[in-house]
């Protein structure tokens, strides 16, 4: 481990300055940010320790609630209104990691999260993410946790979290604090980015930026499904993940709002998904339409490929879930 | 003073069971638990010694080649760095279990990805951390490094069995299957990575070590250090988990060893979970061919396992995936080999159950097959092929509990032994269904030595330096000593791990409860003698019960007899024609539950019974809890344990314990282990025989055959992940 500077920031203002100096990087929980600081995958010069800001309570605001950056997984988890209203989060979040992980991750650091491709955490190994234009050893390599959605040749990495995935589905809204003291808000969907050219940016925050909350709109209708696909059955990453938000009358749907996590190097939305199913009437030929649209440009890269005819079953299973078809 | 019991035959006079205390077999609490669970057991990292060094091994980024050379500047003035070792001494791999000899050495030259190189020493971790990632050297990688096991040379190793013609016997056969299964590497996953402190006083090398054989590892290190074995010592008194990669002297060992001797000041080596994984032994990776023969009742007149596995050049271990396919099931015209493809992957060693822990779930899936193609419910096609003696030897068997443990297991499990088609139960998304498999593994022992004092207060010593990694051994021992002595187990101090007491074989091979427990038991034997002889009793005549001496209707309290004089004995175990005169191993049977889902082809266990016959059980709750954990592993190697190596550079890119999927608490049913009562005095003189590894020798294909009843996905590769599940799963 690099030897590194340490500050607590004690109001927002400053530490926006404080993360705005080259070489710093906030910290708040620390579950991703330590190990790879170890690994030397990142290597910080200082870190801004946000964990004194005020930014650690659940309020209801604008009928919906607006979640603290730094309220950690297992406070949002068992929320009464998150419970309650949107249960897909509070069961995305279960669906992560553990709970002594869950103890100590933020919402704001739980949207940061770096990608787990083997090859992004070995320093050894060639990584466009961690080191651009050094070449991506996944596409030729063991690639079964990769993308099949949005890659690049630069990189094919997924972005690994749930709670995202959940938000997505939400339509949430992720608020930030810039550095020259503005604030603005980005949809949970435009959040994170494509790798593209540029995989060393995975999300739209800009040197100085704070994430200060997330905003859940106003609570929805319908059934509400996270399905998560892995191996064993805690503490792994999603080979493919489903969130969905489905409300039915008269045995048609009236609301679809779907996301994808393992897929893509971000939280996968597509617009289509939800435009094709609402109105119609559910049935599988439907909800494999869905997946069609779903993984119309969808590309495997070997050791991944299973991901293609797994993520046309998990979605309709969890649209089945949803709509209490039966198959 | 020294006791030497040489085995030569069985021991049928099962004199544990004549003895007064009542307490070996019991399920008594291990005496080192609270210290373990109250993190007051300290292991081989956690010793504060005063000026301690740190060191962290230097690792090749690349899989065959030569170092060319190491420059030492290139981190001499980073902060707090002491030096750069990179001394010949140095050792490349770890050592294999009962080599007794150093490793390889000559660390510039690299043979697989990970290697050490070099070993960077500083004031503090996190500088010598820093700075071994700095640090600079000049290779050349060679072009011609091979991680294909199928595309690489391989030879046949000894001992192939070829006995009448199978290649006619499956032409013969009513029913019969030919068929190839493969298996991924595996990783033992100890949870204490390896970790050494070595202190070296001008004379004498002391190293703290987190290591399973003591006996081997100190003329390992000896050797490697270049030292007269009577100058080293070694103390592993606690070992947080082994399961083979500890069997041998690890790299860590060495370099603390080298750096602590040419800086004159304790040096640590922690080796990083990383590290542990590219750099400590793995499970070699199989392809294997099942042929099975059998006549219209189901009895087999062939039986055909070979395997191909893989390994470094010059590493003499092969993966032994037929061990128990020798004997297990009967078969006149017979095939047995295995070939070693030589491959620049690190060390394949021993991980728990080295052969079975493979070979039994692909011979187990196949019987399965076997019995559909046969007709016969696989319970009853496995009861009807169990051999009168050893298939090619001819040699009995020692005790065999095999079809009791068959036909116990199936009746707590509630095994239909109606019709087996596929998809026949169904909860929700989730198809159900159930399985068998058989569980054998080889029994071993090895000379063993312990001291044991019956001290003049009435308590007792037993010292020696075999390890206790987790299994019970503390607490076996004990209650060995405390039997044969008349004492409870808490007035026995049990002390472990310490190369100055005398000798065992260590953990390892399932042979440490029936080696250096046979010992203990030999010189409580000598002790209770001399007890017999003081009081001019007749030695089968006394009885020693809670500190009581009685003999032909007098008692008389042991400290009394001792009259401030302790007794001590060395017990010798020393195998002998037994091991030839008998084939002997432990016998079992795994029934699984499992669900997959419809949807999806993940597969959970939902429940497990295992029934086991591992002779004389010495301890009922760490025995059972032997078995859970082998259970466990099964569950692992079913469904996601896998080491992923890169097709580029041969580097493992799944070495953390996130990525490489051990099952958790959640992946672990309900399971039942049934102790199935035995005695087998062929196996040791306390008619006990190997539990470490059974556990895990088998259950694997019980879960496979359930995943084909389940929902007829017929897989014949492990693990059993959800996208091969599904990829075979017959359309809806």
């Amino acid at each position: 481990m690099k030897p590194f500077d340490y500050q607590r920031a004690e109001r927002l203002e400053h530490a926006g300055q404080l993360v705005a100096d080259s070489g710093a990087m906030a910290i708040a929980g620390g579950t991703n940010l330590l190990d790879l600081m170890k690994l030397q995958v990142e290597t910080p010069a200082t870190l801004v320790d946000l964990g004194a800001l005020p930014l650690d309570t659940i309020a209801e605001a604008d009928g919906g609630l607006r979640i603290g950056a730094l309220v950690t997984n297992t406070l949002t988890a068992a929320d009464a209104r998150i419970r309650g209203e949107y249960p897909l989060l509070a069961r995305a979040i279960l669906a992560g990691a553990t709970q002594q992980l869950r103890n100590k991750a933020t919402t704001g650091g739980n949207l940061c999260q770096r990608t787990r491709c083997y090859y992004f955490t070995n320093i050894d190994q060639p990584c466009n993410k961690r080191d651009p234009g050094s070449g991506c050893g996944a596409i030729k390599g063991i690639a079964r946790l990769h993308a099949i959605l949005g890659t690049s040749d630069q990189c094919i990495a997924t972005y690994p979290g749930d709670m995202a995935v959940a938000m997505c589905a939400l339509d949430a809204t992720v608020e930030i604090a810039g550095g020259d003291g503005s604030t603005r808000s980005v949809p949970v969907r435009d959040f994170h980015l494509l790798p593209g050219d540029t995989p060393q940016r995975e999300n739209v925050l800009e040197d100085g930026d704070i994430i200060t909350a997330v905003l859940l709109p106003p609570p929805v209708s319908g059934q509400q499904i996270y399905r998560k696909v892995r191996e064993r059955s805690s503490y792994a990453f999603a080979m493919c993940s489903v969130a969905a938000i489905v409300d039915q009358a008269d045995g048609t749907i009236t609301r679809a709002d779907l996301a994808f996590g393992g897929l893509a190097h971000k939280p996968w939305h597509d617009p289509r998904i939800g435009e094709l199913l609402v109105g119609a009437k559910p049935s599988l030929t439907l909800f494999d339409k869905a997946a069609d649209l779903l993984l119309e440009n969808a590309q495997g890269y070997g050791e991944n490929d299973y991901k293609i005819p797994l993520a046309r079953r998990a979605l309709a299973a969890a649209l089945c879930d949803a709509t209490g078809l039966t198959a | 003073m020294t006791a030497l019991f040489k085995h030569d035959k069985p021991d049928n006079r099962n004199v544990l069971d004549h003895t007064a205390q009542g307490i070996i077999g019991q399920p008594l609490t291990r005496p080192e638990g609270i210290l373990k669970v109250t993190g007051n057991a300290t292991y081989a990292a956690e010793y504060a010694f005063d000026e301690c060094l740190e060191g962290v091994l230097v690792t090749a980024p690349f899989a065959k080649g030569q170092v060319n050379s190491i420059d030492e500047k290139s981190v001499s003035s980073m902060p707090g760095v002491i030096k750069v070792i990179t001394d010949k001494r140095l050792t490349a791999r770890a050592a294999q279990g009962t080599a007794n000899e150093a490793p390889k050495q000559n660390v510039c030259e690299v043979h697989y990805w990970g290697q050490p190189i070099a070993l960077v020493v500083a004031e503090t971790f996190e500088q010598a951390r820093d700075a071994a990632k700095h640090l600079k050297f000049d290779y050349t990688e060679d072009t011609d490094a091979i991680f294909d096991p199928e595309a690489a040379d391989s030879e046949t190793e000894d001992g192939a069995t070829q006995q009448g013609d199978l290649a006619h016997a499956m032409k013969q056969a009513d029913a019969s299957v030919d068929l190839h299964y493969s298996t991924e590497g595996h990783a033992s996953a100890a949870m204490e990575p390896h970790a050494s402190i070595a202190q070296w006083d001008g004379d004498t090398l002391t190293v703290h070590a987190s290591l399973q054989m003591l006996n081997y590892n100190i003329t390992e290190l000896a050797d490697a250090m270049g030292l007269k074995e009577g100058k080293v010592r070694l103390l592993s008194p606690f070992v947080g988990g082994g399961f083979g990669s500890k069997l041998g002297v690890s790299q860590d060992v060495v370099a603390a060893s080298v750096a602590a001797m040419e800086l004159g000041r304790p040096v640590r080596v922690v080796m990083s979970r990383q590290q542990v994984f590219q750099t400590i032994m793995r499970r070699s990776e199989t392809t294997q061919r099942l042929r099975l023969a059998a006549d219209a009742d189901g009895k087999l007149t062939g039986f055909g396992h070979e395997a191909l596995v893989s390994n470094l050049p010059n590493e003499e271990f092969a993966e032994p995936v037929t061990q128990s396919s020798e004997f297990l099931y009967g078969g006149e015209n017979r095939v047995l080999q295995i070939e070693v493809a030589r491959i620049n992957r690190m060390t394949a060693g021993s991980v728990r159950a080295p052969g079975e822990a493979v070979g039994m779930p692909a011979l187990e899936a196949a019987m399965d097959e076997l019995a559909e193609k046969a007709g016969i419910d696989p319970v009853e096609l496995r009861l009807r092929n169990i051999p009168e003696v050893h298939p090619s030897e001819g040699t009995p068997f020692s005790s065999r509990k095999l079809a009791e443990c068959l036909k116990e297991g199936a009746a707590k499990f509630g095994w239909d032994s109606g019709p087996r088609t596929p998809r026949m139960q169904r909860e929700g998304e989730w198809w159900i269904g159930t399985g068998v498999a058989s569980a054998a593994r080889v029994h071993n022992v090895g000379e063993a030595k312990a001291r044991v004092t019956l001290q003049a207060d009435g308590t007792a010593l037993v010292q020696t330096d075999m390890t206790d990694i987790g299994t019970g051994t503390y607490a076996i021992l004990g209650q060995i000593a405390g039997e044969m002595l008349g004492m409870s187990r808490d007035d026995v101090l049990v002390e472990l791990g310490d190369t100055k007491h005398p000798r065992g074989p260590g953990s390892g091979g399932s042979w440490g409860a029936a080696s250096s427990g046979s010992a203990v038991f030999v010189a409580c034997e000598a002790i209770a003698e001399e007890i017999a002889s003081l009081l001019g009793a007749a030695k089968d005549d006394l009885t020693l019960k809670d500190g009581i001496a009685s003999w032909g209707g007098q008692t008389r309290p042991v400290t009394e007899i001792l009259d401030g004089k302790a007794i001590t004995k060395i017990g010798h175990y020393e195998p002998g024609d037994t091991e030839d005169d008998y084939a002997a191993s432990s016998y079992g049977a795994f029934f699984a539950e499992v669900a997959v889902n419809q949807w999806t082809g993940e597969t959970r266990v939902r429940r497990m019974t295992g029934a086991f016959g591992i002779g004389r059980v010495l301890n009922e709750k760490t025995a059972r809890s032997q078995c859970l954990g082998g259970m466990v592993w099964c569950i692992g190697s079913a469904l996601t344990e896998s080491l992923l190596f890169d097709p580029v550079d041969g580097h493992l890119v799944n070495c953390d314990l996130a990525e490489y999927h051990v099952p958790v608490h959640r992946d672990v049913p309900d399971m039942d282990v049934i102790l199935v009562e035995e005695r087998d005095g062929a196996a040791s003189p306390i008619q006990a025989k190997g539990v470490g590894e059974l556990g895990m020798c088998g259950g694997a294909g019980a879960i496979a055959n359930a995943i084909y009843n389940a929902c007829g996905a017929r897989l014949h590769d492990f693990p059993m992940t959800p996208d091969r599940v599904l990829a075979a799963m017959p359309a809806d």
